[in-house]
């Protein structure tokens, strides 16, 4: 047979792939795991991917000294008394005790060091201020040359492109973490502190409050958007632009159950600046700082008892409204785009 | 010492020695009866007390976890409410820091280090005694807040704006604050006697060089306590000041900085982690050695890494701050010091190893829990100086990956070496060994819980789960991670529980022979439990394992061929050597059974929960009686004359029985106080100058109730408060002279100006109008004042004490104990009214 017989291997592959499987499917399978909306493991930006690989070169090195050092304490136990004398004992805790970790710890730490410089700025780079509030986050966009753009428990960020978060707080501590993305930063009142990154690839991701700051510290999420530039340059002129829509029964409604008191929507209800800003609400990716999913039930279910998604909320509740009432003033906030 | 001039009672005769062991037993019995008994102080007793005290907080902590782990068992659950929750995260940590892992260390030291150095008690009983009620009551209090919905809700670290604003945090951070305050003050109380138990207490012989391990960890543990905690207590001590009376040392608002609070909070923090840690090890290098049946090799690395650790440890506190906004050069140095302290705990670790190597190692139960340690250890280390990287750290912070971190760290280097030490001085405390099968049974559960329950943490922390969190969205995809932690939980919950079983079995099983192990060290000199004198006789000491070294050492002492071997005069004794090389110098008399300890904690303890309630004027109450109390106790128990100058102490040598300044136990008593006291004025010193660094409108501009306090008042102040320490310094020398009137004059004088001059530095605040409330300047202006005022007072107390003693002819010109170590308050006292008084009257204008 001089022809190629495909089947030739066909012995081997089976036992090569489930060999091959059996190695790296855990791996992978812990990989694949891994990756997720909020995960530093689904890096989408520049810091979170150098972090990443940083976080496999350590935990390699640590899986191999685990190793090592067990083995050398079980070889130890099994030794027969006095095979190690004196001089030995002492070579062997300088060796392994005091020198072998002091050139391995300088070796990482000129690793790391590099790793701790911020990215470089410049003067037109996107500046977004965030502060975060119990619980949830007011964001304002400070485009060069733009006007200032308020928004609400939502991220969004042109890929490729360098962006500087202001960030600090009004109440308690926060820490405005996008695992994806960076590190996190903690907001702190009285301090502005700045976090510089760039995205690499467009997607949709979580970030969280990493920063222990009262009873609804789990709910204090928010959605975070990366997007090419052109896409982002529309969705922020956009943003800019006040609501649309004319006089409606919602409006009305929002206005008399003294919703506006606290939320501004811009173009029809203007000045309060205790809760978010919902002028492009409709569009937003969830309701209540990436609580419940962008639906008219999660909406209406929020205006009725906020507390009940998220304890400790500063919103009163609003259990006497009735269910027309509710369904009105959710279907306008869903429409508000 | 001198050599004695007639002969010894001769130890050869049985009937000489069965005389002299009636005389110590009776001297040392134990009081008995329903109450009485509980005024025991000897350290056998009190040690146990305090170690199942310790033990029992774990295991109600432990309880709190696994609640929470049921919780976190599947997303989205609502077992527990937000709030609840919350609860349960705080009082864990807090209880398993504050009420286990450091009374604990306490507590086995309290019960051991006597017999590790062959003493019969420690220097100070009623000292450890008031350290247990102190604990017990404070412990109580803050662990049966839960049970009112009332426990502290802020996490562990209570950072402020979240804990001191009263919208946020209730009743609880209060509890918090004032209740582990009160745990503080007894857990230095406990660091004193120990630190001064270690150096002053050791056999004869028994040169720094020669100290059995434990008690060099004991050391430098007991020194780390002594540095760290009184920066938290001068941060709990602002934090209350902002809660109860709004003076706003962290509100941004009015000049303050939430982030002076984590400063001070992880100064402590920080070094918490090792005097936690460092004990267990110190376990350890008593354990190893004698299951290699070999001397430890390596033993002054071993001592100089402990030092170094302690050491290093006080030096990267900032690390639990990396995501605070600091410079980078504040990170790259913290990174490399949180870095650096993996080296001398990477020779710890060696050393165990080589010594190991070089024996014969018996597999017994406690060589298998300090394996397992040993591999949980390793990697909880090496997760360490994964998270010392300040880039990994930005992600790992606060997250699941630290919750794992921590947890491998804590129960690979506390925990399992706990039980470790458990099984392995059990037999020394009970005369019993623990069942070998439960033992392993035990261990195998907690080793596959502890790995089962925390490490899928490290996976779903950088999968993105925050810390803290009552519950988690499912679109994390950390439910089955987070499902096997719960499992892995409740397996380590049961293997507690089989040891606790194992504990409950015990009194049914079998007497073992003294030393079971076939140990080297002093401690297995001991009988346990049949006699409350400690040894028979306090021993020579020649080798750092003088049972397998020193020739018929077992049967000299026992035969009461070394000192003290007789309580002829009806007292309880102890050897007092010197620091460095243990000559012996005195023989110390101490006070037996007695209720003021505890009276004195349960007064003490009024004040600061009073206070916690805001019934002032039931704190006050309390706190007087507290001070008559203690008063009492000083008056009574401390300083006595002898009838005769000096006694025999054995083997020929004849020892003062009274002994003042440097040589005294007390003396160094109060230097190791006052230098944790100095420790909590630098701390205040620092958030001075850290606000006026971080601040430009420190100090602001001199408004009405702004204004500094000018330099007349503080300059009057620190005059007569320094004239105060001259005349102190006056009375020391004439009453040493003899001159006792002019001493006693001196002494009325100087408390008159002490006196004054605490007043005066208050007039200069209060004249100036400066106002608290309204801005950080003032608070922290008023606190100093405060501060020195306090102290002014309290060394008027002293000084009143003094003459009082003098008067009653309980302080004379040779048994002068007293009026040396007020002296040595005084210079303390002299050194920070300086300070203050320099800072507020003349920085503002200078800088």
């Amino acid at each position: 047979m001089t022809d190629h017989n495909p089947d030739q291997f066909s012995v081997f592959k089976p036992i090569s792939r489930s060999l091959l499987r059996l190695i790296f499917g855990p791996v992978l399978a812990l990989l694949y795991g891994c990756t997720g909306i909020q995960s530093t493991f689904s890096a989408f930006g520049v810091e979170a991917e150098s972090t990443r690989s940083l976080t496999w070169v350590m935990t390699a090195a640590a899986t191999v000294i685990t190793i090592g050092v067990l083995w050398l304490a079980w070889y130890a136990a099994r030794t027969p008394a006095s095979q190690l004398d004196y001089k030995g004992g002492m070579r062997v805790i300088f060796w392994f005790g005091a020198l072998g970790p002091t050139l391995l710890l300088s070796v990482l730490l000129v690793f790391s060091l590099s790793k701790m410089r911020t990215l470089p700025t410049g003067t037109d780079d996107l500046k977004i201020a965030v502060t975060g509030e119990q619980f949830w986050w007011r964001a304002r966009y400070l485009p060069v040359g733009g006007q200032s753009v308020e928004t609400a428990n939502e991220i969004r960020i042109p890929v490729g492109r360098t962006v500087a978060f202001a960030l600090t707080s009004p109440d308690v501590i926060h820490s405005f973490w996008i695992p994806g993305l960076a590190g996190k930063v903690d907001m702190i009142p009285g301090r502005t502190n700045d976090l510089v990154v760039r995205a690499t690839q467009a997607g949709v991701y979580r970030g969280v409050c990493a920063e222990f700051c009262g009873l609804s510290h789990a709910h204090m999420a928010f959605d975070v958007v990366a997007m090419e530039p052109a896409a982002f340059e529309q969705w922020l002129t956009n943003m800019a632009h006040p609501a649309t829509g004319g006089d409606s029964p919602g409006r009305k409604l929002f206005e008399s159950y003294g919703c506006s008191g606290c939320h501004t929507i811009r173009g029809h209800i203007e000045g309060a600046t205790i809760g978010p800003d919902l002028t492009h609400f409709g569009s937003r990716l969830s309701v209540g700082a990436g609580t419940l999913p962008m639906t008219l039930d999660a909406i209406s279910r929020f205006i009725r008892n906020p507390a009940s998604v998220k304890p400790g909320v500063m919103m009163p509740d609003f259990r006497e409204i009735s269910d027309k009432d509710v369904a009105v003033i959710s279907n306008y906030l869903v429409e508000l785009r | 010492m001198s050599v004695a001039a007639n002969s010894q009672p001769d130890q050869d005769d049985p009937a000489v020695r069965a005389a002299q062991e009636e005389r110590l037993r009776a001297v040392w019995s134990p009081p008995s009866g329903l109450f009485l008994r509980w005024t025991d102080t000897n350290n056998n007793v009190v040690g146990i007390w305090y170690t199942l005290t310790a033990f029992g907080m774990m295991l109600f902590a432990g309880v709190l976890a696994l609640i929470m782990r049921t919780q976190l068992a599947v997303p989205e659950n609502d077992l527990v409410s937000a709030s609840t929750f919350n609860q349960l995260f705080t009082l864990h940590g807090s209880m398993m820091m504050f009420l286990f892992a450091v009374p604990m260390f306490e507590a086995v030291s309290v019960l051991i280090l006597p017999q590790l150095l062959g003493a019969r008690d420690l220097p100070f009983p009623r000292l450890s005694a008031f350290g247990y009620w102190s604990f017990l009551i404070g412990g109580v209090f803050v662990a049966g807040s839960i049970f009112f919905d009332a426990a502290p809700d802020g996490g562990w670290f209570m950072y402020p704006p979240l804990s001191t604003n009263s919208s946020t945090a209730g009743i609880g951070a209060d509890i918090w604050m004032l209740g582990l305050s009160f745990i503080e003050v007894s857990s230095i109380a406990a660091a004193v006697e120990l630190i001064v138990g270690v150096l002053k207490c050791r056999p004869p012989g028994m040169r720094l060089n020669l100290m059995p391990l434990y008690a060099w960890y004991i050391l430098v543990v007991a020194v780390m306590i002594l540095f760290a905690f009184p920066p938290l207590i001068a941060g709990d001590l602002l934090f209350e000041m902002e809660r109860l009376l709004d003076w706003p040392f962290f509100d941004a608002k009015r000049g303050g900085d939430p982030l002076l609070w984590q400063h001070l909070f992880w100064i402590f923090g920080h070094p918490e982690v090792y005097i936690i840690f460092l004990p267990s090890i110190g376990i350890f290098a008593m354990v190893i050695p004698t299951f290699s049946q070999r001397h430890l090799l390596g033993y002054p690395w071993i001592v100089l890494a402990a030092v170094g650790t302690g050491f290093l440890s006080f030096g990267l506190w900032v690390h639990h701050m990396f995501a605070t906004g600091m410079p980078n050069i504040s990170l790259g140095f913290f990174s490399a010091a949180s870095e650096a302290v993996a080296i001398p705990t990477a020779v710890q670790i060696f050393v165990f190893i080589a010594t190991i190597w070089a024996g014969r190692v018996i597999w017994s139960t406690p060589m298998l829990y300090g394996a397992g340690s040993l591999a949980i250890f390793v990697i909880g280390g090496l997760t360490g100086v994964m998270v010392a990287v300040a880039p990994f750290d930005w992600q790992a912070h606060d997250t699941y990956f630290v919750v794992a971190h921590l947890h491998y760290v804590l129960i690979g280097g506390t925990l399992m070496p706990l039980f470790a030490g458990l099984y392995y001085y059990w037999p020394l405390v009970t005369a019993k060994k623990l069942s070998d099968r439960l033992g392993r049974i035990a261990f195998w559960m907690m080793f596959v819980g502890v790995n089962l329950g925390f490490f899928p943490m490290h996976i779903s922390g950088l999968m993105g789960m925050p810390r803290r969190v009552y519950t988690y969205s499912e679109a994390l995809g950390v439910g089955t991670l987070n499902l096997l932690s719960t499992l892995g939980a409740y397996l380590f919950a049961i293997g507690v529980a089989v040891v606790v079983v194992d504990l409950c079995l015990s009194p049914q099983r079998q007497h073992v022979p003294r030393n079971p192990w076939n140990a080297g060290t002093l401690e297995w000199l001991e009988f346990a439990q049949q006699e409350n004198w400690g040894v028979r006789s306090v021993p020579l000491i020649e080798s750092r394992y003088p049972l397998w070294d020193q020739p018929d050492f077992v049967r000299h002492v026992d035969e009461g061929r070394y000192f003290l071997p007789d309580a002829e005069e009806g007292y309880r004794e102890l050897m007092i050597t010197s620091v460095l090389d243990a000559r012996p110098l005195q023989v110390a008399r101490i006070t037996g059974p007695s209720v003021i300890p505890m009276i004195a904690a349960i007064t003490l303890g009024g004040v600061f929960i009073f206070t916690t309630f805001h019934l002032y004027w039931e704190a006050l109450a309390s706190g007087l009686t507290a001070l008559a109390v203690i008063l009492c106790w000083l008056w009574t128990g401390t300083g006595i004359i002898p009838e005769k100058a000096e006694k025999h102490a054995g083997l020929g040598i004849m020892l003062p029985l009274y002994a003042s300044g440097p040589t005294s136990p007390g003396w160094w008593a109060m230097f190791i106080t006052m230098t944790g006291d100095a420790t909590a004025f630098a701390a205040l010193i620092f958030g001075y100058f850290f606000f006026w660094t971080v601040h430009t409108d420190f100090p602001p501009d001199p408004l009405p109730g702004l204004t500094g306090p000018g330099w007349y008042w503080p300059m009057l102040a620190l005059a007569l408060i320094l004239a105060g320490w001259v005349l102190t310094i006056a009375a020391r020398e004439t009453n040493a002279r003899g001159k006792v009137w002019f001493a006693r004059v001196a002494l009325a004088v100087a408390a008159a100006a002490n006196g004054a001059g605490g007043l005066a530095g208050l007039a200069g605040p209060w004249n100036s109008g400066l106002d608290p409330t309204r801005h950080v300047y003032p608070a922290i202006v008023w606190i100093m004042a405060i501060w020195i005022a306090t102290h002014a007072m309290l060394g008027v107390i002293m000084q009143l004490f003094v003459l009082a003693r003098s008067l009653a002819g309980r302080m004379t010109p040779v048994y002068d104990g007293d009026v040396r170590n007020i002296t040595l308050y005084e210079h303390f006292l002299a050194l920070s009214a300086l300070i203050t008084f320099l800072v507020i009257g003349f920085f503002p204008r200078l800088a």
